[in-house]
C-alpha cells in the first residue's frame, strides 16, 4: 500500500474541488468490493490485516473527498494551508454567530421543535450559498479567501450539528 | 461496456468443498440458528421441530440446562434460572434497570463502580459471557448434528446500537462456545440482507427492530450488490421486556398488591407478557393469577390503557428514528420502505406509530422472529466463501456511537464520530509531561455527551515502554482502529525513535484476555484430552486454509514474484506440509508463521494489483464511452 499517495491520486481523480459525486461513489464501491475484510474472512491472518488496512484507507479517502467541507480543507492542506492553525475571524461574522447561538439556545430551552427546524433550514440555505462561493475561490484559486471562508463554514457546520442535538433533546 | 472480468480476490479458482457456516441470532428472549442449504437460508429446528430456543439458562447443581427445559425451571428456581442475559452483556450492575426486582444473586465488580456484573449460581459465579456461551453451545450442537460435521464458522448478530463492550462480550461468548466467529453482524443489517435479496429491493430503506430487550433503527441504501448503512440509532436497553414491565407495574397498582416474593413476581411478569401478546389481536386481556400468598388477582387490561401506559416507550423509539434520519440527511418521504423486525413490532400501537411517522404502511412480509437469523446465515455463507465470484455483495456498516478520549477536566474529545463507515482508524499524537516518563494512560469512552462521566467507559489503555526522554520530547502516535465488527484496537509508537509501545488493555466492562483464557481452560478441565485434540485440529484447519490460499495465489499471480521470493514461499509450503500430518501443534504454528512471513509482501502486491484493476476498469469504460 502506498501511504504517500494523496486521496485524489488514490482514486485517480484530478486534484480539485469540483467533483463528480456519482463517479466517486462508483469508484469507491468498486475498490471497496475488492479490499473489504469480508472478502477475506476465510483467508490467513496476514491477508485479513492487509484488507482491513486497505479498507480503512479507502474509507478515509472517500469520506474526506465526499464531504465538501473536508474536501476543501484537504485541498488547502495539500496547498500548504492548515486551516485550523489560524483563528482570525471577522467581527461581523462572530456577531452573527452569537445571534444564531442565542436563537438556538432559546428554542432549545422552550423545546420549540418547529422553531429549531426553521433555524436548521435557514442555516442550511445560507451555507449552500457559502459553499458555492468557496468553490469559486478554490477554482480561482484564491487560497487566502478560501481559508477564511472555510473557517466560517466550520463554525456553521458545528452550529448545524448543535441544532440537530437540540432537536434530539427537544423530541426526547 | 462491461468492466474487465477479473477473478475476485480471495476467491480460489479451484472448486472447493462447501464449508459449513451458520448464522446465529443470539436474542434477548429467543435464539436461533440458520444455515444456507441448496441456496436457501433455513432455520434449523431442534429434535422436536422447534425453531426457537428460549434464551434461558438454568443451573442445577453443577450442571446446566438451556431453552425450553430451563424455561420450565423459571418459577421453581428463579435464582438459578437466568432469562434475558443479553441485557447484562458488557454491563455493570448500575446499568441494569430494575435489577433490584430481579430474582438473581448479583455480584458487583470488586473494584468499585466499573466492571461487568456477575451472577452467583449453584454452579458458581458466572459472567454473562459464560451464560450466553451456554446458549451458543446448544445452537452449535444443534447445527453440527443437522449439518453432519464441525462448523467452519459462524456469524453472530448483535443489536446495531451495542457498544464496544457489549460486542466484545458477544464475541467472547462465541469463542467460549467453541465457534469461529467470522463476523458480528448488526441485527437490522442482517434483516436488510434477507429482505433486500428476497425482494430485489433498491433505494432507501429503514429497518425498525424492536426485540425483547433492545431497539435499533437503521437507515440503509440498497443498490445492486451493495448494502450500505447510512445511519443507525437506538437504545440497547429498550425492548419488549420493558412493555411487560409496564404491564406488571400496572397490575400491581390496579390490584393494590403488596411487595411480592421472587416467585410471585416471576409468575406475574409471565402473565403480563401473555396479556401483552393477547392484545395484539384482541381489544382486552383478562389477567387472573393466584399468588403464593393466597391473594387472588383478577383485572382486565384494555388495549387503550396498554397503549397509554407504554406511550413513552414508543415515543423513545420514534425519537431515535428521527435522529437516525437526520444523521443520514434524509426526510421520511425519501424512505421507500420500513422493514419491521423483532417480535415486539407485532404490538398494534407500534405498527400504528411507525406507519404514521413515515406516512406509509410498514412492511411486515417477513417473519419478524426469523429474519435476522436468516440474514446472518446468508452472510455466513458468503464469508465462508461458498458463493461464486460475481454472485456476492458488499456490506458497509457504521459505528453506532462516537468514540472519544478523556482529556483534561473530565471532558471528552471526539475521535471517531458516530455513523462513520467501518473499518475506520484515527491517529492522535501525545507527549510526555515528565522527564523520563515511560508510561501513560489513555481512557477511551463511547457516547455523544461532552462529559466523560456521561459517556460509557470502554477501556483504559496503558502504554508502556516509551523511551525515556525530557518532558514533551517524546511524540507518541496512538492509532485507534475499529474493525468491521465495530471492535476497537489500539497501537502506539514513539515517532522519534520508532519504538513500539506495549499497550495493555483494561476493559471497563469486559473480560481481560486472562479471564477468557481461564474460562476456556475451565470449560475443558473435564476433558483435557479433548482440549488438546481440538487445539490441534484447529491449527491443522488453519494451516490447510493457509496452504490452499497460498497455492491459489501462486496460480494466479506467480508473475509478481522474483525467483528468490518464489523459492522462499515454496520452502515455506514444503515446511508446513511436512508438519501438518503430525500432532505437534507448536511445529504447525511455527511453520505457519514462517510461511505467512514469506508471503506478506506477495499478499500486499496482490492487493495493490487488485485495486489498480478496479480503477483501470474505469479508464477503459471512459475511453469507450
Amino acid at each position: 500500500m502506498d501511504f504517500t499517495q494523496d486521496h485524489f491520486a488514490l482514486f485517480g481523480l484530478p486534484r480539485r474541488y469540483a467533483l463528480d459525486n456519482a463517479e466517486l461513489d462508483r469508484l469507491y464501491r468498486e475498490v471497496q468490493a475488492r479490499v473489504h475484510p469480508d472478502k477475506y474472512a476465510h483467508q490467513p491472518d496476514a491477508e485479513r490485516r492487509l484488507a482491513m488496512q486497505w479498507a480503512t484507507r479507502i474509507n478515509e479517502a472517500y469520506q474526506t473527498l465526499r464531504q465538501p467541507l473536508s474536501r476543501a480543507k484537504y485541498l488547502l492542506f495539500l496547498a500548504g494551508v492548515e486551516v485550523e492553525r489560524e483563528r482570525r475571524m471577522s467581527a461581523e461574522f462572530l456577531m452573527q454567530q452569537m445571534e444564531w447561538r442565542e436563537a438556538v439556545a432559546e428554542a432549545r430551552a422552550a423545546l420549540a421543535v418547529d422553531e429549531l427546524e426553521a433555524l436548521h433550514a435557514r442555516l442550511k440555505k445560507e451555507m449552500r450559498g457559502q459553499y458555492l462561493k468557496l468553490a469559486a475561490q478554490l477554482a480561482a484559486p484564491d487560497v487566502g479567501a478560501a481559508a477564511d471562508l472555510l473557517r466560517q463554514l466550520m463554525f456553521q457546520e458545528k452550529l448545524l450539528a448543535d441544532i440537530d442535538d437540540a432537536l434530539a433533546a427537544a423530541e426526547a | 461496456m462491461a468492466l474487465l472480468q477479473i477473478s475476485e480476490p480471495g476467491e480460489s479458482t479451484a472448486p472447493h468443498e462447501h464449508r459449513l457456516a451458520v448464522g446465529i441470532d443470539l436474542g434477548t428472549t429467543n435464539s436461533l440458528v440458520a444455515t444456507v442449504r441448496s441456496g436457501m437460508a433455513v432455520v434449523l429446528s431442534d429434535a422436536l421441530g422447534r425453531p426457537l430456543l428460549p434464551s434461558v439458562v438454568s443451573y442445577r447443581g453443577a450442571g446446566v440446562v438451556v431453552g425450553h427445559e430451563a424455561q420450565a425451571q423459571q418459577s421453581v428456581d428463579p435464582k438459578n434460572t437466568i432469562v434475558s442475559v443479553k441485557r447484562f452483556m458488557g454491563r455493570g450492575l448500575r446499568d441494569i434497570a430494575h435489577f433490584e426486582s430481579m430474582p438473581y444473586d448479583f455480584v458487583a465488580a470488586e473494584a468499585g463502580a466499573e466492571g461487568m456484573v456477575r451472577l452467583r449460581t449453584s454452579a458458581g459465579v458466572k459472567s454473562p459471557v459464560e451464560i450466553s456461551a451456554e446458549i451458543l453451545k446448544v445452537l452449535r450442537a444443534r447445527a453440527e448434528a443437522a449439518l453432519g460435521g464441525p462448523l467452519s464458522g459462524a456469524v453472530i448478530t448483535v443489536p446495531a446500537y451495542f457498544d464496544d463492550a457489549q460486542r466484545q462480550a458477544t464475541k467472547d461468548a462465541g469463542r467460549l462456545a467453541g465457534l469461529n466467529v467470522l463476523r458480528l453482524l448488526n441485527e437490522p443489517t442482517a434483516a436488510a440482507i434477507a429482505y433486500g435479496l428476497d425482494n430485489g429491493a433498491e433505494g432507501i430503506y429503514a429497518v425498525y427492530d424492536l426485540g425483547g430487550g433492545t431497539f435499533d433503527i437503521s437507515i440503509l441504501r440498497l443498490s445492486k450488490g451493495i448494502f450500505e448503512v447510512l445511519a443507525t440509532g437506538g437504545d440497547s436497553a429498550l425492548g419488549g421486556d420493558d412493555f411487560d414491565q409496564r404491564v406488571f407495574c400496572w397490575i400491581i397498582e390496579a390490584a393494590g398488591l403488596a411487595p411480592l416474593s421472587a416467585q410471585d413476581a416471576r409468575v406475574l411478569l409471565t402473565r403480563a407478557r401473555e396479556a401483552k401478546e393477547f392484545l395484539t389481536s384482541h381489544g382486552e386481556a383478562p389477567i387472573t393469577v393466584r399468588l403464593a400468598s393466597g391473594e387472588y388477582v383478577d383485572v382486565k387490561l384494555s388495549s387503550t390503557v396498554f397503549a397509554e401506559i407504554t406511550k413513552t416507550l414508543v415515543q423513545k423509539t420514534l425519537s431515535a428514528t428521527k435522529r437516525a434520519l437526520r444523521d443520514a440527511g434524509l426526510g421520511t418521504d425519501e424512505v421507500k420502505g420500513v422493514v419491521m423486525v423483532g417480535g415486539a413490532t407485532r404490538m398494534p400501537q407500534i405498527q400504528h406509530a411507525v406507519g404514521e411517522l413515515f406516512g406509509q404502511e410498514p412492511l411486515n412480509n417477513l417473519d419478524p422472529d426469523k429474519v435476522v437469523a436468516l440474514g446472518a446465515a446468508t452472510q455466513a455463507n458468503l464469508l465462508a466463501g461458498n458463493r461464486a465470484a460475481g454472485d456476492d455483495w458488499l456490506l458497509l456498516d457504521v459505528i453506532p456511537l462516537s468514540l472519544g478520549l478523556e482529556t483534561m477536566g473530565g471532558l471528552t474529545e471526539k475521535l471517531i464520530p458516530r455513523n462513520s463507515t467501518l473499518p475506520i482508524a484515527r491517529a492522535q499524537e501525545f507527549t510526555t509531561f515528565k522527564d523520563g516518563q515511560t508510561a501513560m494512560m489513555i481512557h477511551v469512552v463511547q457516547g455523544e455527551r461532552e462529559l466523560v462521566a456521561d459517556c460509557r467507559s470502554l477501556a483504559r489503555f496503558e502504554l508502556r515502554g516509551i523511551p525515556p526522554m525530557v518532558a514533551g520530547a517524546a511524540r507518541i502516535r496512538v492509532s485507534f482502529q475499529v474493525d468491521a465488527d465495530g471492535l476497537l484496537s489500539v497501537a502506539a509508537r514513539e515517532q522519534t525513535t520508532g519504538v513500539e509501545a506495549r499497550v495493555e488493555v483494561k476493559p471497563s466492562y469486559g473480560l481481560s484476555d486472562d479471564e477468557i483464557a481461564g474460562m476456556l481452560k475451565d470449560s475443558f478441565t473435564h476433558a483435557s484430552q479433548d482440549a488438546f485434540r481440538r487445539a490441534l485440529r484447529e491449527a491443522q484447519v488453519e494451516a490447510q486454509r493457509l496452504l490452499e490460499a497460498t497455492r491459489s495465489a501462486l496460480n494466479e499471480d506467480a508473475a509478481l514474484l522474483s525467483a528468490a521470493e518464489r523459492a522462499l514461499i515454496d520452502d515455506g509450503i514444503i515446511g508446513l506440509e511436512a508438519v501438518l500430518v503430525g500432532d505437534e501443534r507448536h511445529a504447525i504454528d511455527e511453520a505457519m508463521a514462517k510461511l505467512n512471513l514469506a508471503t506478506a509482501d506477495f499478499a500486499a502486491r496482490r492487493m495493490n494489483q487488485s485495486v489498480q484493476r478496479a480503477l483501470s476498469g474505469r479508464n477503459i469504460a471512459e475511453m469507450e464511452s
